[in-house]
């Protein structure tokens, strides 16, 4: 029984001092070390690859589908500190829809922490033009609510963009406010 | 034909607050885990770290410490690590450079570089932001630790004693530096005071049952297992340390020669997953403690039992190796139910018991696979965008075809229209001066004529440079694209075919990762269940010697 206890002991010296689990690198170390920094750093050498490739794209796109002097693009905010939650957010150049979006947590949070969302991306002519935003959330007390504001604009040679900031119900019209 | 230019906005410049509302959409996107699309957006913006924006600008440490932040959240460390260097070496003000050495620091510590953490966290001089104050002092201790230089680290977790944000992992972290820097005392006193600290939230609860788990196992071994009993008591039950501290107590009791306590603390262990090694290890020092209580017809029955569930733990074992080698892994973790969000990795848990996935939350353990998976999902996404972007990019072509088509059969008779118009804007513009000459403002008639002409002059300027303007802006919709185009296809179908190679060489690492581990379970399996089969052998003997001498117990 002496043998059991030698043999099922428990090694008291398991190293217990680092502060990731002490079972860490079992797995790996009967894989060869150099396979996997090797195949890691060749990830992230393609992943460099495409951000490069994505960039080019990107910049591609919008010279093609949204050249500058018909581009409008409308970027969204809400306002730091206000606690609301938006739930969707509807836009209209016209009278014609351009944009429904729904809200994850996820992206409430992201904006509400600074994040800034470009909710729409497309091509209008020259002149004067009405934007129409429909936002719809729960107030901080958990109420509904539902707010409409018009914000006329004029489109001139050049891109625009045009920025709504939401600061949530309790503020009026106020509480949707436009830059250019 | 040759048409006069006006001055357009270069697509390159931006404002300051187009600025902000860049890097705030770059922002959004690395919140909802989309680095590529985060990087990209904040590249379009400042582009590499050397160009566009003044260091001396207010918004350069934010904008380029994103760059390296998303660079980190998306595992591209190397350059990452490059961003952070450039900036630390730069000309940018000094909390600015200290704040990148900061984090240079910190990426060569978790890359497993400790000299060079050391080296870049010793040029931060003078003052440091003070969102990093506390982080940069704990930072100094690790660095410290994993140089070997516990006396230092000491020193610099003393100062973090007072910490609300580094509270425990200061007092844990102090007492292990003690104790390596030979105060063992000292340290295992301050283990003492983790162990107690106050506390409910989940993360001081685990570092509470890490110190008393580490008190309890070092008391073990200066052989004060009465000692040691109590701190192992103090782990919790449900918490993640609770079977190495229910094994650690029993042999602690064991230690004391109190063999029916020890018995309470592993008959706890045993009801639990077989698959841990300390609860293999009870179910056989369970049934050890019974015969060291001369009851070996009980340890006989234990014995048997431990061997059942080791035996059904092998078959569990062995299925999940043949699953593996079946190549039955990689689909499970490309599952919908898999990927339903940034956290999928967290969603490992919620996957329905099969033997290829059976093992794969015990491998999140380890560092090397976690990040392997990640790559490999991250390769998945890759392959994805790739695909999308080829199609883009065949859209693009014949956008620019049709365009081309459309303008070339449009554009002639409008340019000769214009030209036309464009010789009578000149005629009247002539005509004009011509009056002004001759008349200037002496006879109030002709300077009403003039007022007409000027007029019909303003009007005609106005259309002819709106004409000017969109036609420029035709041209390039159409021409000029072409052999970036082809390039760019290139590119993505080269990284297409590379990510295929690198998408099937993790996968294959992802595999025998596992299979190794797998492997090396069924190995320690097998030697517990020659021990008992053994000591099953052997307690049948004594039991039935105990028997025929007139006692069945």
């Amino acid at each position: 029984m002496v043998r059991i206890l030698k043999s099922t002991a428990v090694v008291f010296l398991i190293c217990i001092w680092t502060t990731v689990s002490a079972a860490e690198g079992t797995a790996a170390r009967a894989v060869n070390d150099d396979q996997v920094n090797g195949l890691d750093e060749q990830v992230q050498d393609l992943k460099n690859d495409v951000l490069g490739i994505s960039t080019e794209i990107s910049r591609l796109e919008e010279k093609l589908l949204y050249p500058a002097n018909t581009q409008v693009s409308i970027f969204l905010l809400v306002t730091r500190g206000e606690k609301f939650r938006l739930d969707a957010v509807k836009l209209k150049i016209d009278g014609k829809e351009i944009a429904n979006y729904i809200y994850t947590s996820k992206e409430m949070e992201a904006l509400q922490n600074g994040g800034v969302q470009r909710i729409y991306t497309g091509n209008i002519r020259t002149g004067e033009h009405a934007l129409e935003v429909e936002s719809f959330g729960k107030s901080s007390t958990n109420i509904d609510y539902e707010q409409n504001v018009n914000y006329p604009f004029t489109k001139e040679a050049g891109t625009k963009f045009i920025e709504i900031n939401l600061a949530g119900p309790g503020f009026g019209n106020k509480g949707v406010t436009f830059r250019n | 034909m040759c048409l006069p230019s006006l001055s357009t906005a270069s697509a390159d410049t931006f404002s300051v607050d187009e600025q902000k509302l860049y890097f705030g959409e770059a922002y959004f996107f690395a919140s909802q885990g989309n680095y590529i699309d985060a990087i990209t957006r904040r590249g379009m913006l400042y582009g590499p770290i050397s160009a566009k924006l003044d260091p001396l600008h207010f918004q350069f440490g934010d904008s380029q410490f994103s760059a390296g932040d998303f660079e980190l959240s998306y595992r591209m460390y190397q350059r990452a690590g490059r961003t952070f260097k450039a900036i630390a070496e730069g000309n940018a003000n000094q909390l600015v450079r200290n704040e990148a050495a900061y984090r240079l620091a910190r990426f060569y510590l978790q890359n497993g570089e400790p000299v060079n953490a050391l080296k870049s966290i010793g040029k931060i001089t003078g003052n440091v932001p003070k969102s990093i104050g506390e982080d940069l002092i704990f930072l100094r201790a690790q660095i410290y630790m994993a140089n070997g230089k516990f006396s230092d680290a000491v020193s610099s977790l003393q100062e973090l004693k007072a910490s609300d944000n580094y509270k425990g992992f200061a007092s844990y972290n102090l007492g292990v530096a003690l104790i390596m820097s030979g105060q063992e005392k000292l340290g295992l006193d301050q283990l003492a005071i983790t162990g107690e600290m106050n506390g409910a939230d989940e993360v001081t609860l685990a570092i509470k049952d890490k110190a008393n788990l580490a008190l309890g196992y070092r008391l073990m071994d200066a052989k004060q297992p009465a000692l040691a009993r109590q701190y192992l008591d103090h782990v919790r039950l449900d918490g993640p340390f609770s079977n190495r501290a229910l094994l650690g107590s029993g042999w602690a009791e064991v230690a004391l020669g109190r063999f029916d306590s020890a018995i309470s603390s592993w008959s706890a262990l045993t009801k639990r997953n077989v698959s841990d090694s300390s609860v293999q290890e009870s179910m056989l020092a369970v049934p050890y403690a019974y015969a060291q209580l001369n009851l070996p017809g009980k340890a006989a029955v234990l014995y048997g039992k431990a061997l059942e569930a080791f035996d059904k733990e092998s078959a569990r074992l062995d299925a999940s190796i043949k699953s593996v080698n079946e190549g039955k892994l990689l689909p499970a973790l490309l599952s919908k139910k898999l990927k339903q969000d940034d956290s999928w990795i967290a969603r490992i848990k919620s996957l329905p018991d099969a033997p290829e996935t059976r093992y794969l939350l015990d491998m999140m353990a380890y560092k090397e696979f976690h990040e392997s998976l990640k790559n490999f999902s991250d390769l998945q996404d890759l392959s994805k965008r790739l695909a999308l972007w080829d199609g883009d990019l065949f859209a693009f072509e014949e956008i620019i075809g049709l365009r081309r088509k459309y303008y070339e059969s449009v554009l002639p008779g409008i340019d000769k229209q214009f030209s036309a118009q464009d010789t009578k804007m000149k005629t009247r513009l002539q005509q004009r001066r011509n009056l002004d000459d001759k008349y200037g403002n002496r006879l109030a008639d002709a300077y009403k004529r003039l007022k007409l002409v000027d007029n019909d002059i303003e009007l005609m300027k106005k259309n002819h440079d709106s004409f000017i303007n969109l036609r420029q802006s035709v041209t390039p919709t159409y021409q000029g694209h072409d052999e970036q185009i082809r390039q760019l296809t290139k590119r993505v179908r080269d990284s297409r075919e590379k990510v295929n190679v690198l998408i099937n060489r993790q996968g294959h690492l992802l595999e025998v990762m596992i299979t190794n581990e797998l492997n090396q379970r069924r190995k320690r399996l097998q030697e517990n269940q020659s021990q008992a089969k053994l000591a099953l052998v052997e307690n049948y003997e004594r039991a039935k010697k105990q028997s025929s001498a007139g006692g069945v117990k």
